[in-house]
């Protein structure tokens, strides 16, 4: 089997679309950078691709609220062509942007009877944009496959929307991939640790199946030792606490 | 007015038991005003449509698109009907005070756009309009004139906003447009029409008259488009006549300061790796043989005073497309922003008429270059923010961008005849007319209110998105030449595109926001966000569908010819016809007289402390030293993911990090060091010696994070007072001349630059003129990022050099500053042996020896100490005996406090000792302590008495209190 292709989904505001593509080139797969119009005018199609990647940024501004009208435009205009990915193993992951835009489109939470209850993503407690670093905890009982083998990761915030709100019957049926921890791993750590409120100290979730997977902080801002914020006092590492995630990924597509 | 029937109001706002975040701001924001009567503020959003929709349709909208189902309700009205519906429970209290403010007409709202781009998406295609409002509801007691207040101070700028009765909207028609041409008679004025034309248009009675004469030889009176374009062509904005001009200093006679001091420096040095300098909108060098990187550094002042968010929003749109238009358009991939703005805590009452608060400035300022960069995901990752009173009414905002291209696309392109003009971009309205003319201008108690159309707001995801689009059409080399379309508009832009070939442009072809723009106003109008592009006729369509398949408009608006004229039409009638030479070459040349001579000020009468840790706390906490984190946090500085030294460096990411570097290309191993030098305070004693040292500044921070000299390029940006009064062309003149001497010696050129003249404002016959201000922003070529080195203590036991000579120079220090003295001894520079010494350094980093290393500036040795050791978190022991003096001081505040320049401070491991020593032997170097685990900061006095036990966290929190908002 050849590489495994990779769609970075670009729309008007996307801006991470860059480093993301390189973080899959490092981890093996050959990343494509495709706009919107194209998926949706047909010259090219998802079904070519095994991971589907809604990258950060601001699509459309986030005007009305973060995520929601790329939300809405996957939602009404390629529903159908998503549904046809996912029932076909087909690997997702949502960045930033790409959190809010899938769960505002219904592709998350996606629990085991397929439902997606509601879930939102709005302005961060403190009511400012925040870009920080923070200490990630990994559920270990996630079924989620992006984040096997990792038990925690410090990554890099850059955002003014990422506080999880559900209803509180919804939170408990969350399939909870990561979570805003302390030092220590303490997943009750308030903020800067949880840098924007998020119930539950919820960083990223995926679906039932695993295979859906969105989180606020960005795992290719550190992909490289030197990302690192504290590389000159610590040494810097060969491959960030990031670079797992893409290379799970890879590896997972390739089996398929 | 549309007919009423098919208007609809849609509020929509949180859940009641939910934190608003955007009003508990505002009720920070009112307390700081000191109104104390509000309790509690709610923000609602209401969107007006105009559209026939039915109640299913409308709940539609709501729940899919305008609400958030989880955590928002809404309510729609149909006025014609009195239908009220929607999932909205629960009564206004009446205890509350609504307010409600919207737009003005004619001020672009990204919103409406977006939401008739989602509506559409719901098949919802049939609205016609869409309006935005904000509605506050304010809890609580205030009186009228305390809601007066919050509306003046917090809610309402009148330049772009109003306040609307909720009853009462509706949307203004805009009016057509019906052509007429309008000539102005200029060949038989007298004196009184002379001066009218000459005020209306901006020039100066020279300029007038060499325009007169042009049009007697024509034979025609001159179309307002034409007077128009000269006004622009011929703006200080776009020329710089005061640089250009002949300037009589002393004995001396000028001929072009620019090119006397700044150009002449890079002319002599002659560097191989400048591939583009002042001829383009960037400077241009190179990078690794294969990419080069350009770079540009914009004000935007006097947007920025009077409608802060938008005019610094725009102050980044604008520099962003610099580098876009530089060559054949570079990728933006860093930004850099210095700001300057009276201090927060400025007395109300002192605030002269007309004036927005510092405060409400510099919280305004903030949020647009954030919103504005954040969203074009470009990272913010250098600035400095400087406070001066006399910022009080010219703010200064500086914006600069670093742009990455291939090499062989660094030239300025050229187009042929027949050639096409290709507007891309937003659309056309009237935004900004006048902007140029504006920036030119003194401000005044009515800019606020009467400049109004020169305010642009911006649109950042019209330009990202046209950013990503053009990239790709360079790589498939559609146009053959591109610039940006700023300050000016298209008569900036094609007229200075077209000055060696001639063309010839078609008015009523470019896209406009609205109807009702007369063929002038559509030919100087600043919309944001467009670029002209010149296209071969053969790729034209492969351009056009690219652009289409990203939903960028792209026109064809003229054609490029050779006849050296150009030419204006709206629906087929001639309406301007300048002769290309005339344009750009026929204003006379500005003659200017300049003298200078150095001020004395008195010298402080300050008793010698015994203490000094009080006074190390007061400079720590003063407005320009205190931590900007508040500032730094909301910009996103890690997109791209090529930050390698970031802002904010040390133990828990929070120190004061000198230089910023990225790694431009992710797989590569070179990077690039950002580093800018400003300090006003020394102009008032030396221009020439604030433009040497802020020079120092700017290299010595590339060279304390691991950087060197060896390929540096620089950029001018002046900001200065009046420059008809005498004594300040003086000062301009001894600035420039330091920029000439300093860049030859340290071999630096400059690259490009800027200027921004007239920051005075006059109120009640009292003019307040800002001080002499030099930004100098430099770039360095790093070889291998892994070299980089950080400020902050990294071990227990480490060695503190400190490298470089002190003297008694405090005149204009912080120290002085704090004790409200400016004194005389202003810092100097050795640029010869600056070098020396930091070449040595550079070599030092370059093999491993240097474990952190921070260069003195504000607050001297004492203020380097205490941030190194705060930021690592460690405790630090230093003897101020040990420390080379240039002359003898007897005082230990003076040493710890000078602020001579070339110096560093620098953390070396007792086992490098001998090695760091014999690289830096000849430059003045001492040991003066060591790193130590107590968390204390402690100096030790020229006597050997304790002049500074401080604990490290004290430090820290004097530094961190003043902007944590």
């Amino acid at each position: 089997m050849g590489k495994v292709k990779t769609l970075i989904l670009r729309a008007p505001g996307t801006n991470c679309d860059a480093e993301t593509a390189f973080a899959f080139q490092q981890a093996g797969a050959v990343a494509t950078s495709v706009h919107i119009n194209q998926l949706i005018r047909g010259q090219q199609r998802l079904s070519d691709y095994q991971i589907l990647v809604v990258p950060g940024g601001f699509t459309y501004g986030d005007d009305i609220a973060a995520g929601k009208v790329l939300a809405n435009e996957l939602r009404l205009k390629l529903g159908e062509d998503i549904l046809r990915f996912i029932e076909g193993g087909g690997l997702i992951l949502g960045i930033c942007n790409g959190f809010q835009v899938l769960v505002k489109a219904g592709i998350l939470p996606r629990l085991s009877n397929g439902s997606s209850p509601p879930l939102t993503v709005v302005a961060n407690d403190s009511g400012k944009f925040e870009c920080r670093w923070v200490y990630l905890r990994v559920n270990k009982d996630s079924p989620c496959l992006f984040t096997k083998g990792i038990d925690s990761m410090y990554l890099p915030v850059a955002h003014a929307e990422g506080k999880v709100v559900a209803d509180s019957e919804v939170l408990p049926e969350l399939n909870v991939v990561v979570y805003y921890a302390d030092e220590q791993g303490d997943n009750k750590a308030g903020y800067p640790y949880n840098p924007n409120g998020s119930a539950g100290n919820i960083a990223g979730i995926c679906d039932a199946s695993g295979r859906i997977f969105a989180l606020m902080p960005h795992p290719e801002r550190y992909i490289r030792g030197t990302q690192h914020p504290q590389w000159t006092r610590q040494g810097a590492k060969e491959h960030g606490d990031g670079f797992q995630v893409f290379l799970n990924a890879v590896k997972w597509a390739k089996g398929l | 007015m549309y007919g009423c029937y098919s208007m609809h109001r849609v509020e929509v706002c949180l859940k009641s038991h939910l934190p608003d975040a955007r009003g508990l701001g505002l009720v920070r924001d009112i307390c700081d005003l000191g109104i104390t009567t509000v309790s509690n503020v709610q923000v609602a959003d209401i969107y007006w449509l105009d559209a026939d929709l039915s109640p299913d349709e409308l709940n539609l909208i709501c729940r899919s698109l305008l609400a958030d189902p989880v955590t928002q309700e809404y309510q729609y009205f149909t006025p014609a009907t009195d239908v009220v519906e929607g999932d909205k429970g629960g009564e206004v209290d009446k205890q509350s005070h609504t307010i409600e403010v919207a737009y003005n007409a004619g001020v672009t709202d990204p919103v409406e756009e977006t939401i008739m781009k989602a509506l559409q998406d719901l098949g919802m295609g049939g609205v016609r309009v869409v309006k935005t409002v904000r509605r506050y509801l304010l809890q609580g007691r205030p009186d009228e004139y305390q809601l007066q207040v919050i509306c003046d101070r917090l809610l309402v700028n009148p330049i772009i906003q109003h306040v609307v009765e909720p009853e009462h909207f509706g949307f203004p028609e805009n009016p057509q447009y019906r052509f007429r041409l309008n000539q102005v008679d200029i060949l038989e004025l007298d004196n009184a029409g002379f001066s009218q034309v000459r005020q209306r248009f901006g020039f100066t009675d020279d300029e007038l008259q060499a325009i007169i004469a042009y049009f007697h030889q024509q034979g025609r009176n001159p179309t307002d488009a034409e007077l128009e374009t000269l006004a622009q062509t011929w703006s200080e904005h776009c020329v710089h006549k005061t640089f250009k001009g002949k300037i009589r200093f002393g004995t001396t006679t000028i001929d072009n300061l620019l090119k006397a001091t700044i150009m002449k420096a890079t002319e002599e040095l002659a560097k191989p790796w400048c591939l583009s300098v002042f001829e383009d909108n960037a400077g241009v060098i190179d990078f690794d043989g294969h990419w080069a990187l350009c770079f540009k550094v914009e004000t935007h002042n006097h947007p920025s005073a009077v409608e802060p968010y938008g005019g610094a929003a725009t102050g980044i749109g604008g520099v962003v497309r610099d580098p876009l238009g530089t060559g054949l358009g570079a990728k933006p991939i860093l930004n850099t922003d210095v700001f300057c703005f009276a201090p927060p805590d400025f007395p109300y009452e002192k605030l002269p008429k007309g004036v927005l608060h510092p405060r409400r400035i510099f919280k305004g300022v903030r949020a647009g270059v954030a919103d504005y960069a954040n969203r074009l995901g470009i990272p913010t990752l250098n600035g400095a923010i400087l406070f001066d009173e006399r910022y009080i009414a010219n703010p200064l905002v500086f914006c600069g961008t670093l742009g990455l291209l291939p090499k062989d696309l660094a030239q300025r392109g050229q187009q042929q005849a027949g050639d096409l003009v290709v507007l891309v971009g937003g659309r056309t309205g009237r935004d900004g007319i006048h902007g140029v003319t504006f920036a030119s201008e003194q401000l005044t108690e009515e800019s606020t209110t009467v400049s109004y159309s020169s305010v642009q707001i911006g649109n950042p995801i019209v330009e990202k998105r046209l950013i990503d689009v053009l990239l790709q059409a360079r790589d498939r080399r559609l146009y053959c030449r591109i610039t940006d379309c700023g300050g000016g508009g298209l008569s900036s832009a094609v007229g200075e595109m077209a000055a060696e070939t001639g063309v010839r442009v078609y008015l009523d072809k470019v896209p406009l926001k609205y109807a009702g723009l007369s063929y002038t106003e559509i030919w100087v109008s600043e919309s944001q966000e467009r670029m002209v592009l010149a296209v071969p006729p053969d790729c034209i369509d492969e351009l056009l569908n690219l652009f289409a398949g990203e939903n960028v408009e792209a026109a064809v608006i003229g054609e490029f010819t050779d006849d050296l004229r150009l030419q204006l039409f709206y629906n087929g009638n001639l309406v301007g016809d300048l002769d290309m030479e005339f344009l750009h070459k026929g204003y006379p040349q500005v003659k200017r007289e300049a003298v200078w001579e150095q001020p004395q000020y008195a010298e402080p009468d300050l008793a010698k402390p015994p203490d000094l840790g009080e006074a190390l706390l007061q400079i720590l906490g003063s407005w320009n030293v205190c931590s900007k984190e508040w500032v730094i946090r909301q910009y996103d500085h890690e997109v791209q993911g090529a930050s390698v030294l970031k802002p904010l460096v040390g133990k828990n990411n929070d120190g004061p990090g000198d230089a910023a570097i990225i790694r431009p290309i992710l797989g590569s191993e070179m990077g690039v060091i950002v580093a800018n030098g400003i300090n006003p305070k020394y102009g008032e004693i030396d221009p020439y010696w604030m433009a040497a040292s802020v020079i120092d500044e700017a290299l010595r921070q590339i060279v304390a994070v691991g950087g060197n000299l060896r390929q540096v390029a620089l950029l001018d940006n002046f900001c200065w007072g009046n420059t008809d009064r005498q004594d300040m062309l003086g000062a301009l003149v001894r600035a420039a001349q330091a920029c000439y001497d300093m860049a030859t010696a340290y071999e630096t050129p400059f690259i490009s630059g800027k200027d921004s003249l007239n920051n005075e404002f006059e109120s009640n016959g009292r003019i307040i003129s800002i001080p002499h201000t030099l930004l100098i922003s430099a770039i360095s070529v790093m070889e291998d990022v892994n070299r980089a080195v950080s400020m902050d203590f990294k071990k227990v036991g480490d060695l503190i050099y400190i490298a470089g000579t002190t003297q008694n120079e405090l005149g204009g220090s912080g120290y002085f500053g704090t004790h409200g003295f400016m004194g005389n001894n202003v810092p100097k520079v050795n640029p010869r042996r600056a070098r020396e010494l930091m070449d040595r350094l550079s070599l030092a980093t370059e093999k491993g020896l240097v474990r952190a290393c921070h260069d003195c500036s504000d607050g001297g040795i004492g203020v380097a100490v205490a941030e190194m050791a705060f930021a690592g978190g460690l405790g630090a022991t230093i003897s101020l005996k040990s420390v080379p003096l240039g002359e003898p001081v007897d005082r230990d505040d003076f040493i710890l406090f000078s602020e001579s320049n070339s110096r560093f401070l620098v953390e070396i491991a007792p086992e490098s000792k001998g090695e760091f020593e014999q690289v830096m032997s000849g430059a003045s170097l001492a040991a003066v302590g060591q790193v130590t685990d107590t968390e204390v900061l402690e100096v030790y006095g020229v006597d050997g008495r304790k002049v500074v036990a401080t604990p490290i966290n004290e430090l820290k929190e004097a530094w961190q209190k003043p902007l944590r908002w």
